[in-house]
């Protein structure tokens, strides 16, 4: 008997754009790498607080320059984020965010440092922040259907034990979360070489699946024209080769796994773009942990599902990733890192129904408040996309 | 019974180790997922916990199968519960 979906419900913050939030931050939100110490200054200013420091912002261009202000906007939009300061360098590009995320109706102010220099802006941004966590502690939690939440998924430091369980648990609870009506994303372009072909069948649609193929290709041309050999290290990377796995088409078929058996992908999504209705996902990203989930936080989800095989340790700033491994020497020596165990599944201690539903359990709880382990361990790596060299 | 090593599909060339300091000459008890079945084998080499071995003779050239699918080529001669990874077999990609 598996778990019935219908009717369950999470506890979190109603935004004022309609979107189901379940954490409350505030964030100070630097425009570009200059303004990072001005937003570490402010966060260590104002306690309930958290900066957001990144490398990038300066000197780009075009599509490159559109995904930077995308990704920034969409993580200030993110519903697991109350209020907003931003900080840049100058105030046009600090405007651009500024307004991006104020048409979600969500507090939030910018501020420029040229002629006023950092302790200035400091000082102003501090009091903006002020009244910010303040407005953030006095909302209330409110209770929501399961259906309002957005629930992302990518995998790292994979290995064998990722393909044969962890994977599969996500994919288990795809499933479920699919037949429930939610809103889901997978990506990772590159890491689906070997198995482009089944994630192809699996579209809803002839128009989805061509779409699909087109960004898949475009992905394939990017490293046929960079590659130096046959990326063995890269991808697999090293750790994945230490883990067992032997080729990329062996990595992607293990990853794949994540979109279970019953999901159709029912549209596909550009880096950083927001889905526009409920069902899966699939956008083309980079399979870099750290960037692949800041993407997702920048689309808009709340909760991320992370298979590890041999103990990826990535968190995230404000979308609460959610570890899950199959590994038993990883659960021996980095338990800390792991928030649901599914060893027992390569014993047959387990089946994938138990494992699917200990995995929404962990995703229920981590919605209504329950701290992941990254979030427990500090880990948050926000990491931007970049497209190709600044100007 | 401890399972020593896991296969996907009974069509696939391959098994996966789960189990910690797999030593050569090992007995050992393979789970084959998609039919539900138990296969026994001898390991022939000593195999880290997450890496695979051969569960049948494989020649250099050979396209190598896992979960069913095509997963890239041997490019050695593998004995069956051999070490197998990339000191004997590459992609077919990139």
């Amino acid at each position: 008997m598996g778990m019935n979906l219908k009717g369950a419900a999470f506890e979190g913050w109603r935004r004022e754009n309609g979107r189901m939030g379940v954490r409350n931050h505030v964030i100070i939100l630097p425009v570009d790498d200059l303004s990072n110490a001005a937003a570490e200054a402010v966060a260590n200013n104002i306690k309930g607080a958290m900066a957001i420091p990144h490398s990038y912002g300066r000197l780009q261009f075009g599509a490159d320059l559109d995904l930077h202000f995308r990704t920034l906007i969409g993580t200030g939009t993110n519903p697991n984020v109350a209020g907003v300061v931003v900080i840049g360098i100058e105030p046009g590009w600090t405007g651009r965010v500024v307004e991006g995320i104020a048409k979600s109706g969500k507090p939030v102010e910018g501020f420029a440092i040229e002629q006023n220099g950092d302790i200035n802006t400091i000082a102003s941004a501090s009091r903006a922040a002020y009244k910010m966590v303040k407005h953030a502690s006095r909302l209330k939690k409110i209770r929501a259907d399961l259906t309002e939440l957005w629930v992302s998924t990518k995998c790292g430091e994979s290995d064998t034990t990722s393909g044969l369980a962890s994977c599969p648990t996500v994919g288990n609870a795809f499933d479920k979360l699919w037949e429930n009506g939610n809103t889901l994303v997978f990506g990772e372009t590159s890491e689906i070489t070997g198995g482009e072909h089944l994630v192809a069948k699996r579209c809803r649609t002839p128009e989805i699946a061509a779409q699909f193929m087109a960004m898949f290709d475009r992905y394939q041309r990017v490293i046929e024209a960079n590659k130096t050999n046959d990326l063995s290290e890269s991808q697999p990377t090293k750790g994945n080769i230490e883990g067992g796995l032997t080729t990329i088409e062996e990595k992607a078929l293990g990853n794949i796994q994540k979109i279970g058996k019953k999901c159709l992908v029912d549209g596909v999504l550009d880096k950083a773009e927001a889905p526009t209705g409920p069902g899966l996902w699939f956008m083309d990203s980079s399979s870099a942990a750290a960037e692949m989930v800041t993407l997702c936080a920048a689309s808009g989800y709340a909760v991320h599902f992370f298979p590890t095989g041999q103990g990826n340790v990535i968190g995230n700033p404000i979308l609460p990733v959610i570890k899950i491994t199959a590994n038993p020497r990883t659960m021996r020596t980095m338990s800390e890192h792991i928030d649901v165990d599914v060893t027992g599944l390569l014993q047959k201690r387990m089946n994938m129904d138990d494992a699917g539903e200990a995995l929404l359990d962990c995703m229920l709880r981590t919605a209504d408040g329950e701290l992941t382990a990254a979030e427990l361990l500090g880990h948050r790596e926000f990491s931007l996309t970049r497209l190709y060299e600044s100007a | 019974m401890t399972i020593h090593f896991v296969v996907h599909d009974e069509g696939d060339s391959v098994g996966v180790v789960v189990v910690e300091g797999l030593k050569a000459g090992t007995r050992l008890n393979g789970w084959i997922m998609d039919q539900d079945r138990m296969i026994e084998f001898d390991a022939k080499s000593d195999i880290p916990i997450g890496h695979k071995l051969a569960i049948k003779a494989i020649r250099s050239g050979d396209t190598i199968i896992k979960y069913g699918v095509d997963i890239g080529r041997a490019v050695k001669d593998i004995g069956a519960g051999e070490h197998l990874h990339v000191h004997n077999v590459k992609t077919k990609r990139w």
